[in-house]
């Protein structure tokens, strides 16, 4: 609570009023929400958002008449929204993690669902991968870009309202997304399951978001844009493109939470693999090669190896990812020719993938010796040579001969987790692990050894997971297509899943290390924290936040 | 204010800028990221020429190849159906009993008819099609509606209470709870049934059993028989063996008499080819055969 009230003390008072309106705008359209889907989920949601509203407002109200900030805080960078992003980031990692492990259990225990319909696997699974995708990784992209942006342009954050406006905004349409799936509200698209009205709150969360960084960088003192940025920008406009125009529908009425789709038949399915494919490209890839590309660097102490090779991968990885959807639907019933366009340029796609992989893993030449030493950066160092495997292995099984054995099987499955795991999760908790003494002006995370556990806990995780799926997802995909000499299936399909057991007991168990590593990385930031607050009440900050010199005043 | 300096570990220049003590090294592109890049933009182009992949407005360009993947598809069913006619022919045109009585058949449809079964039928009936709880055990008690290879291929056919326009009729009517007989009747009519299969020591005094017999005899034998040995044609089971398809303990059987029972078989006419159907009928005929 203190922590909030602190937020509000720095807002100034035009600041306060415009949190003020934008809150009681909220509270009413929740409330005008609950009124009309008064006994469907879409009052719930109204109520939810209503509550939540309410909430902020008290906040408010009780800082009202707090004094207004000195112009000393336009002197440092504007950190507060990271802080809160990497917290949340963490919260969400947390149930992400724990919803995916269950559902792993699941798999190998069926009756896991304890009776209830909410824990059923249909509706905890895009718990577990909204959770992950847009809880975790979407608040560690917001709360890292708006450090590297201030770092890189030199330019305080327009204002203080706005950042706080996209993180408040964010997490409120994760929360609407997840407990929608629990009551059984979703449009059956993945990665874009949530109903309309959340989809069109997160436009306007978005559009924010980008606008912060336009007027971040129109203000920059730096002559060039550093290449971090281009990534985040990238990740935000497009995202932006895709969700809009997958999500484009007409609700049955105002006070339903339902709506139909404004595609149908092949046309859905492609649009829907056209976002659902650049939703990895530019969500899962291109934010969080934004991340590595400032904090490996950073952590290294080394210069990027090659500027040009970071120039070529970006507009590589930004034309080519444009045409690879369709490998998604790879022999089905959308026309041979959108397919082969979708596989040639999945092929030609490895090319800026590795050269954004090797480029991350050369920079680290001369400072092989602290990848030694430091979990950190070796966390951001395997994150560089998972997402070089799994994008070789996303190129193989783009080519049709391979995903005719590849689709609908487990193989899929482990190739999504080497990204998401070893790629995804690794570089986020690299770079909270950088991050968090920055932010906090500690001289270091609380215990190093920690993260060192963290660390072999998550690769250990990984790899468990991966071999495994590799394994039952090929067993899987060979057993479905292996006929007997009379020329008829040799296998039933519950025969396969019997086959499969193991390997999900074994993905589950590699599943729990990972959610055990992400604990003890909770409590040793946690701890951090803690170690900030008490250096901070017995000693002035001695550490100073970046040069002040050299940074320009906010507005 | 670009001012470029020398890396000392890598020897290369630097671009000059710096971000909050980022630098950027000067390095030229990899030799092996253009020979990648041009190696598989000849791959693409080759690929494009030789398969379908570019539109043209209202149609395609159609590769030189000449591929289709949907003539493809429908070619491969078709070299597979003529490769199993081999066997399957036989299968479609033989009687049940020629079939049966040729052990090179018979192994193809316990092959074939395992994955049949067990992709279609399993769920209900068990992998081993030993049923459970409301699914009849198709290995052991006696046959419900027939055992006769027609009998139970016209079940596979139509199913039970099935939406199918032929489907077979199972009532077995909620004698208790629509007031037919009386909670006391109900009572010793169950423990009558259970003594009909029940070989241990009576337990109950011999006159409520003398009471259940009169109830059966008055309610139950025009579907079940006399003997409670069932009839077919109605699809009343036979109360005499030690099977069940709810339970045979006293609850169950109780229940089954106070609420009755619809038991639900789809019909399979639509979804099976008659082909499919006659190997699951001669399978399911096979489970019974001693080995
Ligand atoms: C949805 C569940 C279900 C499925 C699937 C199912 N059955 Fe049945 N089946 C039943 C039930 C219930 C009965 C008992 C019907 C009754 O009460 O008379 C039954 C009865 C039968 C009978 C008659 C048994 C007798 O004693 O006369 C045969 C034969 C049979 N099933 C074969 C099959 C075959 C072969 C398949 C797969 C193609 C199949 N069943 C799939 C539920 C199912
Ligand atoms: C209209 C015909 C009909 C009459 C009359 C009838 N039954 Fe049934 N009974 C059936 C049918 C059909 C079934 C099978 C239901 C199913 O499979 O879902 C059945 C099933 C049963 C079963 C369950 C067998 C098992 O394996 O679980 C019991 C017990 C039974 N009947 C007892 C009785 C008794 C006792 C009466 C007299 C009170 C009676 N039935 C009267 C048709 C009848
Ligand atoms: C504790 C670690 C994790 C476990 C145990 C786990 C488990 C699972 C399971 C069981 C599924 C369903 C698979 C199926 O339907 O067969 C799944 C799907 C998925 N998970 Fe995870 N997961 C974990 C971490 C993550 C992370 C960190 C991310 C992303 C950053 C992620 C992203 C996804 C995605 C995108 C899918 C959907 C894949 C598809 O539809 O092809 N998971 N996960
Ligand atoms: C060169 C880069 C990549 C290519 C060409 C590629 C290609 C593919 C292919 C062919 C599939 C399987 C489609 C199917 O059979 O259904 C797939 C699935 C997937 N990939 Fe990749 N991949 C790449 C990189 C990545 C990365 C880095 C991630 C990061 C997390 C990722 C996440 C996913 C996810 C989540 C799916 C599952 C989609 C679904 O079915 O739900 N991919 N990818």
């Amino acid at each position: 609570m203190q922590v909030v009230a602190d937020v509000i003390a720095q807002f100034t008072g035009a600041e306060r009023r415009g949190a003020f309106f934008i809150a009681l705008a909220t509270a009413l359209l929740g409330l005008a929400m609950a009124v009309t889907g008064n006994g469907d989920s879409f009052g719930a949601h109204g109520a939810l958002v209503l509550a939540a509203s309410i909430i902020t407002i008290f906040c408010l109200i009780r800082s009202f008449d707090k004094p207004e900030p000195s112009s000393e805080r336009l002197q440092s960078y504007y950190d507060e929204p990271t802080k809160a992003g990497i917290v949340l980031a963490m919260a969400w990692a947390v149930l992400g993690l724990f919803v995916g492990d269950w559902v792993a259990w699941l798999l190998v225990y069926p009756d896991l669902t304890f009776d209830a319909a909410w824990a059923s696997f249909g509706r905890i699974r895009p718990v577990h991968t909204t959770g992950v995708i847009f809880g975790f990784g979407g608040n560690a992209l917001i709360a890292t870009s708006f450090y590297v942006l201030q770092r890189t342009t030199r330019a305080r954050l327009p204002d203080q309202l706005s950042p706080w406006f996209v993180l408040w905004g964010y997490n409120l349409f994760c929360v609407i997304a997840v407990t929608g799936y629990l009551m059984g509200v979703t449009q059956s698209k993945e990665y874009a399951e949530p109903e309309w009205y959340a989809d069109i709150w997160l436009v306007v969360v978005w559009v924010t978001y980008f606008a912060i960084y336009l007027r971040t960088l129109v203000r920059r003192k730096e002559p060039h844009i550093y290449v971090a940025n281009w990534y985040y920008m990238a990740f935000i406009l497009v995202v932006a493109i895709l969700h809009i125009v997958n999500n484009l529908a007409v609700p049955i009425s105002f006070g339903s939470a339902k709506s139909y789709s404004a595609f149908s038949g092949v046309q859905d399915a492609m649009t829907q693999w056209w976002y659902g494919h650049n939703a990895v490209a530019f969500f899962l890839t291109a934010g969080f090669l934004g991340m590595m590309y400032y904090y490996l660097p950073k952590r290294a102490g080394r210069p990027i190896y090659s500027y040009r090779m970071s120039i070529i991968s970006f507009w590589g990885i930004t034309f080519f990812y444009m045409w690879a959807g369709s490998h998604h639907l790879h022999y089905t019933a959308l026309p041979q020719w959108v397919q082969s366009l979708g596989m040639t340029f999945s092929v030609m796609l490895l090319v800026p993938s590795w050269a954004s992989a090797g480029n991350a893993l050369l920079t680290l030449n001369g400072a092989w010796d602290k990848v030694r030493d430091d979990a950190t950066l070796r966390f951001m160092m395997v994150a560089a040579v998972f997402y070089g495997l799994s994008t070789f292995e996303g190129s193989f099984m783009a080519i049709r001969s391979v995903n005719s054995l590849s689709h609908y099987t487990d193989w899929t499955i482990g190739h999504v987790h080497a990204g998401a795991l070893g790629w995804v999760a690794m570089i986020t908790f690299g770079a909270i692990y950088a991050s968090v003494p920055w932010l906090w002006k500690t001289r270091g995370m609380y215990s190093a050894r920690l993260v060192e556990a963290h660390f072999w806990l998550a690769v250990a995780g990984t790899v468990i997971y991966v071999f495994a799926m590799w394994n039952s997802g090929i067993i899987q995909g060979l057993m479905w297509r292996t006929y007997t000499e009379g020329g008829t299936l040799a296998y039933t399909f519950t025969d396969s899943l019997v086959a499969m057991r193991p390997y999900y007991m074994a993905r589950a168990i590699g599943g729990l290390f990972f959610l055990i590593g992400a604990l003890i990385g909770c409590y040793n930031i946690w701890m951090t924290i803690r170690m900030a607050r008490v250096s901070a009440t017995n000693t002035a900050a001695d550490l100073q936040d970046a040069p002040v010199a050299a940074l320009q005043p906010g507005e | 204010m670009a001012i470029e300096e020398r890396d000392a570990h890598s020897g290369y220049l630097t671009t000059g800028h710096e971000w909050n003590g980022i630098k950027e090294l000067n390095t030229p592109v990899p030799r092996a990221v253009y020979f990648f890049l041009i190696a598989t933009a000849i791959f693409s182009f080759a690929y494009w020429v030789l398969m379908p992949s570019w539109p043209t407005g209202v149609s395609f360009t159609r590769g030189l190849l000449g591929n289709d993947q949907r003539s493809i598809v429908a070619k491969s069913v078709r070299q597979a159906d003529l490769e199993r006619g081999v066997w399957t022919k036989r299968i479609a045109s033989e009687s049940y009993s020629a079939v049966q009585a040729n052990p090179d058949l018979m192994k193809l449809v316990r092959e074939s008819g395992r994955t049949l079964f067990g992709d279609n039928c399993a769920a209900c009936h068990g992998a081993d099609a030993r049923g459970g709880k409301g699914f009849p055990n198709l290995t052991a008690s006696s046959w419900i509606w027939g055992g006769s290879p027609e009998a139970i291929a016209e079940t596979i056919r139509v199913g039970v209470n099935s939406p199918h326009k032929d489907s077979r009729i199972s009532q077995m009517l909620a004698f208790g709870r629509n007031q037919m007989v009386s909670r006391e009747e109900a009572l010793n009519v169950a423990e009558y049934v259970r003594s009909l299969s029940d070989a241990g020591p009576v337990r109950e005094p011999a006159g409520k059993l003398a009471a259940g017999k009169q109830v059966f005899l008055k309610n139950c034998a025009s579907c079940h028989g006399d003997d409670g040995k069932g009839k077919n044609d109605v699809g009343a089971p036979d109360l005499t063996d030690r099977s069940w398809i709810y339970g045979g303990d006293l609850e169950s059987i109780y229940q089954t008499i106070w609420n009755g029972r619809q038991g639900r078989m789809p019909s399979w006419e639509n979804r099976l080819s008659d082909l499919d159907r006659k190997i699951l009928t001669l399978y399911v005929v096979d489970l019974r055969t001693p080995r």
